[in-house]
């Protein structure tokens, strides 16, 4: 009858019970009874104390759930117990341990975020903020200057972060850009985590102390900003500048095909409507024209690093042509020792290779640009994911992204910074 | 002519292997079920005089509704010469057992048909890549809407991908079936376009996912 069954199976559970200092491999169970007898059943399990069963939802009447929490011994056996009578569970909480060191982590994170000023390097911000804390950065290190390279077609003024540690004016510098597209919001989230780590960590980090020694960097985290704005404001998707367009009701260009790179060529339209349009000349965006002023203005640069999302590619020239650059070779090996850096951290997989052959062919793009301009180091990025959320990446994931790429981007600039030594 | 080997890395591979994913979200997606790329293992290329070029593939999936493991498949992908307008023919082989989504589905099924205002809901994820728990079975129902979509849409210069569901309405229906108008915008990532696209998604536990008017 049901009560020996009941007394064989409790007995076993007797022989389970210890006692546990930690929460590894507790679980908690949702009980859904279905009767006034198997409430009585659950009553019964919640009167043997050696089980140490932590009822967060008590037993009392058959229409409500049951929480259960059970020391890891015994959740072998009282799951068989509640199979053999047919009771129905399901798993809420997998392993308690997990959950509770996740939310210390978390509360760690909190603090560390209270503790440098109160910007949320895992949170996406409006063009305001994000100027704010450019100036927050530049206010707080020495080494760390804000400066305008030009305006956007509405006025808005193009930020960089100049990171420079001293030596004779035009050292040799690194250029690194993001949110060139607008919707690639991770982009632009990511710029500001990078920007950060760079200053809070020189001094202290290595490999940054000794690239800043030799190198300057130079950040422009919203390439973009009218696109940005209007990502905010009216259309998370656009992609382009903002840019009137004479004699057509749309607006916009691809600031990636006007570059003057092949411009014109395959894989960008003449359209005005399209999202992959030229522009009526190569340069005609000023958004692009101000980097290549800097750029040549300064004449010193030796890499040229640029952010995009999402497909999780790390690519380098060419896009205009299906040819292999003539230093293909380092550029290659390079760029998988790049992705490999990525892929030590979280297991993330970038794709390397030249644009045409990665993506898609695609002409008057920056990279080929800086790179028959003399900047050997040319490097596009994708960065996460691969489509499943794409340009609406969770903002959980910003800090992740940022953490994985920072370490593709210092192979490169090792790199760079020893060869130009 | 003999298939040629392709780095799984060049863009033609990628683009086939986006197709096939597509066809086997519409064919096994649903509610409690995302099926995701997570690696292409091994492409070959086919030109096939007449037909056109024929792509066979080994994918690895994951669910993304259960991660820890992965499935085994393959696919061939025939996009036909010439024609724009008919869609590839897709054939995909699951290696082994995809989990069980019986109890999600019926759980879902109950919820939608119990609810007394239909459901209405947009921006899925939202601006900042959220989709709230209770509206992620939507969210992957509107996965296998877009594999629909996007094999009856590619050709050998296009890759789709959702971008996000822009609006989603329930239409209560008389027979058994669950009803949701979706509009859906897709991304396709060579031009560079995002593409609303307004369908009927249809879908019933044992039945599955069905588009009725796209």
């Amino acid at each position: 009858p049901a009560n020996m069954k009941l007394i064989l199976i409790f007995s076993a559970l007797i022989g389970a019970s210890l006692c546990l200092e930690t929460f590894v491999g507790h679980q908690v169970l949702r009980i859904k009874t279905k009767n006034e007898e198997e409430v009585k059943q659950l009553q019964l399990l919640e009167s043997l104390e050696h089980l140490e069963l932590d009822f967060w939802i008590n037993p009392s009447a058959p229409a409500l759930p049951v929480d259960v929490r059970i020391p890891a011994v015994s959740v072998q056996s009282v799951k068989a117990f509640l199979e053999s009578q047919g009771i129905e569970y399901s798993i809420l909480i997998e392993d308690l341990q997990d959950v509770l060191d996740k939310e210390k982590e978390d509360m760690a994170e909190s603090a560390q975020r209270q503790r440098s000023g109160s910007f949320d390097f895992g949170a996406y911000h409006t063009l305001d903020d994000i100027n704010n804390e450019l100036d927050h950065l530049a206010s707080e290190y020495s080494f760390v200057e804000k400066i305008q390279i030009g305006e956007s077609y509405e006025k808005r003024p193009l930020y960089v972060l100049k990171f420079s540690t001293g030596g004779f004016n035009r050292r040799p510098a690194i250029w690194l850009d993001a949110g060139i597209h607008s919707r690639e919001w991770v982009t632009q989230a990511s710029a500001l985590w990078i920007a950060n780590k760079i200053a809070s960590d020189y001094g202290t980090d290595a490999s940054i102390t000794s690239l800043l020694d030799k190198m300057d960097l130079f950040l422009l985290p919203v390439a973009n900003p009218d696109g940005f704005v209007y990502t905010h404001t009216s259309n998370r998707m656009w992609r382009k500048t903002r840019s009137k367009i004479p004699g057509s009701i749309c607006v916009g260009v691809d600031p990636n095909r006007n570059w003057d790179a092949g411009f014109g060529g395959p894989g960008a339209s003449n359209k005005p409507c399209s999202d992959s349009y030229h522009g009526p000349s190569a340069n005609s965006e000023v958004e692009v024209k101000s980097v290549v002023d800097f750029i040549k203005n300064h004449g010193n640069f030796k890499a040229f690093l640029t952010l995009h999302s999402y497909s999780q590619l790390l690519m380098y020239p060419y896009g205009y042509k299906c040819t292999r650059p003539d230093d293909y070779a380092e550029l290659e090996s390079l760029g998988r020792a790049a992705a490999s850096s990525i892929r030590s951290l979280y297991g993330t997989t970038f794709q390397v290779g030249t644009i045409c052959k990665t993506i898609y062919q695609a002409s008057g793009g920056s990279i080929d640009w800086s790179y028959d301009n003399g900047i050997k180091y040319s490097f596009a990025f994708e960065l996460r994911d691969t489509g499943r959320y794409g340009f609406l990446l969770p903002a959980n994931q910003i800090i992740p992204a940022a953490k994985e790429t920072w370490l593709g981007l210092m192979k490169i600039m090792e790199h760079v910074r020893d060869k130009s030594s | 002519s003999l298939a040629m080997e392709l780095p799984p890395s060049h863009f033609s591979a990628g683009r086939a292997a986006a197709v096939a994913v597509g066809y086997l979200r519409y064919l096994r997606g649903g509610p409690g079920r995302g099926l995701e790329l997570r690696a292409l293992r091994r492409a070959r290329r086919q030109d096939i005089d007449d037909v056109g070029h024929k792509y066979y593939l080994e994918l690895e999936l994951e669910d993304v509704l259960d991660k820890d493991r992965t499935v085994n498949c393959t696919a061939e992908v025939l996009y036909h010469l010439g024609s724009n307008s008919t869609a590839p023919d897709v054939q995909v082989t699951v290696q082994g057992e995809l989990r069980s989504t019986e109890e999600a589905d019926k759980e879902f099924y109950n919820r939608i048909r119990s609810l007394e205002k239909e459901l209405v809901a947009e921006n899925i994820p939202d601006s900042h890549g959220n989709v709230p728990p209770e509206l992620e079975p939507i969210h992957l129902l509107a996965w296998a809407a877009s594999g629909y979509v996007i094999w009856h849409n590619s050709t050998e210069n296009t890759k789709f991908h959702l971008a996000q569901v822009q609006h989603v309405k329930q239409v209560k229906r008389s027979d058994e079936d669950l009803q949701f108008d979706y509009v859906l915008l897709l991304h396709e990532m060579v031009s560079q376009e995002v593409i609303p696209w307004e369908l009927t998604l249809l879908w019933h536990p044992q039945h599955g996912a069905r588009v009725s008017r796209d």
